[in-house]
């Protein structure tokens, strides 16, 4: 249904240097799947999602959605999107229902269609009791589901959002996933991007995971977690423990059979991420830890988590990769570019 | 959100017919439209200043020369009736001038995306009714000015005069509104927009005839004046209120040769297209 291929894009950041923001990236999207876009702020989602859009032009590459290309027919393309922006832009002095039917009328809805759909939507999205009031007194939930709607208005063929529940309460959050759903079982495509792990495990029935302006992973998130293969382990000894104990116990586990990585966390009280191949392995490692006279504070087993999967993909997790570009993004740049 | 059973249309494939070209223009432009205007009625202090500030102007700036000699303006009149034409087409140029604020906030905002994702027809949509938008804004203004002129004694253009000052307006607003738009679309920000709007009111108002004429200037702003596009509007609409309406009149004695108000409108005419035709492109400036 969609197919990025080769997207580049190149932003002039204040000194006239050019930053990277996509580079070469690939995508395909099956028609009818709900695919999430995996990946730290600044990795680049929202640059390839405007490109979908049509608000923004690659420096080279293509788009398709559904066979047509949005670069040289970017009409007939708006015409099958619905989008969703990362930044909610509503009129403050217009009420919701005013809104909806504004963009109505820019999607060419005659106005029983768009009567009928607001009807729907209004009921959906639970908006009955507010969807008369201006939007400047909404709290960020209500403008989300009120945008949400306004992007769902024309029936859209596909669902395209950014970061759709940054900042919201879990009911919100919930309530708005809960569509999501429905729209895929209904047949529509859901392309949505997220650098939460579990929105996109709870929702997604494909994957990409987007680091550098590149897709480096890509596929069904549960093959994905299968592929790794392995339980996964953390250890403590004590409820914090030192470096060199942690440094002890590594050197001491490293070793036993069924055993495939041991790595110290000392971002969590110095305790051990292991890696291992079987349940069996679990009783073999107190035994050791007991022989060598130390103590047990926890241990906890777990199937691979997505999270494990993009550290393995990345070789490092999703929070620290957040920490890393924090620093380094120049947030005037891609506002100027947004506009 | 409701849990119980909400129902969801899914898209149906081949269910658009396509309607005319027109139909979806007039149907995105007035949608458009009807958004400025529910933000004036529901904030209406634009509107407010927008009648107040030229009609303090007129009776301030008419009082300031009440007792200058007799007989110092071309054709006896009194200065308030000689200002009259200069206010009436400053306000409107103002108003024109910051049609592109709106649009201007609507970027900053990412408002503007919304209807750039839309499958708009054309793009001139959000330009027309910017455009529909600041006329009919200018032309209540206008209204209200000459109403004042007229109770405070200023004189009236009469039914044909009435139809050159409104066609002039026009053509000036137009011209503006393009202008203005145009910079919302090509400068970084509101901050340098309004600077912009900022130094370019005040010089060109003195630059024109709306304060003085021709024969009051020193050579080198005499010219200036006849270059200055307000000047091409004011006098056909200052000819019109002393009651001549021919398009042949010669309504302007400039240092480069006789302007008629015919001339004056067919430049400001195509200073409008030509406009237009400028900033048609910044606005595909994402997909180009």
């Amino acid at each position: 249904m969609i197919e990025l291929h080769q997207l580049n894009k190149r932003y002039t950041a204040a000194k006239g240097v050019p930053v990277p923001a996509l580079n070469d990236l690939s995508l395909q999207v099956p028609a009818g799947s709900l695919y999430g876009l995996l990946g730290p702020n600044g990795a680049g989602k929202t640059t390839a999602l405007r490109i979908l859009c049509t608000l923004l032009a690659p420096d080279s590459g293509t788009v398709r959605v559904a066979g047509i290309d949005a670069l040289t027919d970017p009409r007939g393309v708006r015409r099958l999107l619905g989008y969703v922006a990362q930044e909610v832009a509503i009129d403050k002095i217009l009420t919701g229902r005013e809104l909806l039917q504004l963009q109505g009328d820019l999607y060419h809805l005659s106005a029983r269609q768009r009567d009928r759909r607001m009807a729907e939507l209004i009921e959906l999205m639970g908006m009955g009791d507010w969807i008369d009031r201006r939007c400047g007194g909404y709290s960020g939930g209500m403008r989300r589901r009120l945008d949400l709607a306004a992007g769902l208005l024309h029936s859209p063929q596909v669902l395209v959002l950014d970061e759709p529940t940054v900042g919201l309460d879990i009911e919100s959050r919930a309530a708005i996933w809960q569509v999501l759903r429905q729209l895929r079982d209904g047949g529509t495509t859901v392309l949505l991007s997220s650098h939460y792990l579990e929105e996109v495990d709870a929702l997604a029935d494909h994957l990409a995971i987007i680091e550098s302006g590149s897709v480096i992973a890509e596929g069904v998130p549960s093959s994905l977690k299968a592929a790794l293969g392995g339980d996964r382990l953390t250890l403590r000894v004590r409820e914090f423990s030192d470096a060199s104990e942690a440094a002890t116990v590594q050197a001491l586990l490293r070793d036993c059979p069924g055993v495939r990585q041991v790595v110290v966390n000392q971002a969590q009280g110095y305790s051990l991420n292991l890696v291992i191949e079987h349940d069996g392995v679990v009783e073999q490692l107190r035994q050791q830890l007991a022989t060598a006279d130390l103590p047990v504070f926890a241990l906890a087993q777990s199937r691979p988590s997505l999270d494990d999967v993009y550290l393995q993909a990345t070789g490092r997790t999703l929070m620290d990769a957040e920490l890393a570009v924090a620093g380094s993004r120049d947030p005037k740049a891609e506002r100027k570019a947004s506009m | 959100m409701t849990s119980a059973t909400p129902t969801i249309s899914n898209p149906s494939p081949g269910a658009t017919d396509q309607p005319s070209a027109l139909a979806e223009i007039s149907q995105e432009t007035l949608a458009l439209t009807k958004r400025l205007f529910l933000q004036l009625q529901r904030r209406p202090s634009t509107l407010v200043a927008g009648v107040l500030q030229p009609l303090i102007w007129l009776v301030l700036f008419g009082a300031l020369f009440a007792k200058a000699p007799a007989g110092l303006l071309p054709g006896g009149i009194s200065y308030g009736r000689f200002l009259g034409a200069g206010v009436i087409v400053f306000t409107a140029f103002s108003a024109a001038l910051n049609a592109g604020l709106p649009v201007m906030f609507d970027r900053e905002f990412g408002f503007l995306n919304r209807l750039l994702v839309a499958p708009l027809r054309s793009r001139s949509s959000i330009v027309l009714a910017s455009v529909l938008y600041i006329t009919s804004l200018s032309l209540v203004q206008s209204l209200a000015i000459m109403a004042t002129a007229a109770l405070l004694g200023y004189g009236w253009p009469g039914g044909v005069g009435l139809l050159l000052v409104l066609t002039t307006l026009l053509l000036l607003v137009f011209a503006v509104t393009a202008l203005s738009l145009g910079l919302a679309f090509a400068l970084p920000g509101h901050i340098e927009l309004i600077a912009v709007i900022f130094v370019a009111n005040l010089p060109l108002l003195f630059a024109s005839t709306a304060l003085a004429p021709l024969s009051f200037m020193p050579n080198w702003l005499g010219w200036l004046a006849s270059l200055n596009p307000l000047t091409f509007a004011i006098e056909p609409i200052r000819a019109a209120y002393a009651g001549q309406f021919s398009l042949t009149a010669v309504v302007l004695e400039a240092p480069y040769g006789d302007l008629t108000a015919g001339t004056c409108l067919m430049v400001l005419a195509g200073l409008a297209a030509g406009l237009f035709l400028l900033i048609r492109p910044l606005l595909d400036r994402k997909l180009t």
